[in-house]
């Protein structure tokens, strides 16, 4: 994992959680789907297709692929679709 | 001289008026960076707003605007700069960097044109069937969100008048 300290909210949004996103990537879904059904309410931030552009992306999690999370409750900012859905599932799956 | 050109009158219309208060909305608004929904009223919270309403991004009055509000470095009187038209956010980050007003607040994307419904300022576009976007348009807000100063076109094509724009930005 690769897990950084998370920077401070967006100025704009309510939610902890803040999404950076590609619009129609399947990969980006399935965390948004996981955000749903943990019931985590989330804020997402929209980035364009080509990978060179998304340098906001990379400040927060040091690369610039998405889907990509940042978590002020737990200061955690990471990227890859698996190790974010495991770190949900981990912090707010609540356990069996 | 005899200029064989038409500027179109627009009909009149019941728009947003300075002392008004100005109808709150959220929008994705772009930056050189990203997009993400946006409240006029979140923006207020900060500093006043100089919202400029355009024409689609591409033609060339939205050129114009944008490049003279950028020339007179209208953000730098600590209003934040925020367009609106109908175009989407992929077409605001390209217009965003041709005209180099990456240190404006960022250009709302308003495809279904609601916001300009909203303020009054709802424009048919002749010759393309099922388009509308807004007529050019300046509206200044405060930071309790009344409108300090609006300019309206009534006329098309037209421009607003830059000088009182600047001298409102820098009385607020």
């Amino acid at each position: 994992m690769s897990a950084r300290e998370a920077t401070p909210r967006p100025r704009h949004s309510d939610a902890h959680v803040t999404l950076y996103r590609l619009q129609a990537c399947p990969f980006c879904e399935r965390i948004v789907r996981k955000l749903e059904e943990l019931d985590i309410d989330y804020h997402s931030r929209f980035v364009e297709p080509m990978h060179g552009d998304r340098n906001a992306v990379k400040r927060v999690v040091g690369a610039r692929t998405v889907p990509a999370i940042i978590d002020d409750e737990t200061g955690v900012a990471m990227a890859e679709s698996g190790n974010i859905a495991d770190y949900l599932d981990a912090t707010y799956g609540g356990g069996d | 001289m005899d200029l064989d050109f038409e500027v179109v009158d627009l009909p009149p219309a019941d728009h947003v008026e300075a002392g008004d208060e100005a109808p709150d909305f959220t929008r994705p608004l772009v930056n050189d960076e990203f997009w993400e929904d946006v409240a006029l009223s979140d923006l207020l919270a900060d500093a006043p707003v100089l919202l400029v309403f355009t024409p689609m991004d591409g033609a060339f009055p939205s050129t114009y605007i944008w490049n003279e509000l950028r020339d007179r470095g209208m953000d730098e009187y600590g209003v934040q700069v925020v367009g609106v038209s109908i175009s989407t956010p992929y077409e605001h980050m390209t217009t965003i960097e041709e005209r180099g007003i990456e240190s404006f607040a960022g250009l709302f994307s308003d495809p279904q044109n609601g916001v300009a419904e909203k303020y009054g300022i709802s424009h048919s576009l002749d010759g393309m069937a099922g388009v509308s976007e807004p007529r050019p348009s300046v509206f200044l807000v405060a930071p309790d969100g009344t409108v300090e100063y609006a300019w309206v076109a009534d006329e098309w094509p037209a421009f607003p008048d830059y000088d009182a724009v600047e001298d409102a930005v820098i009385g607020l």
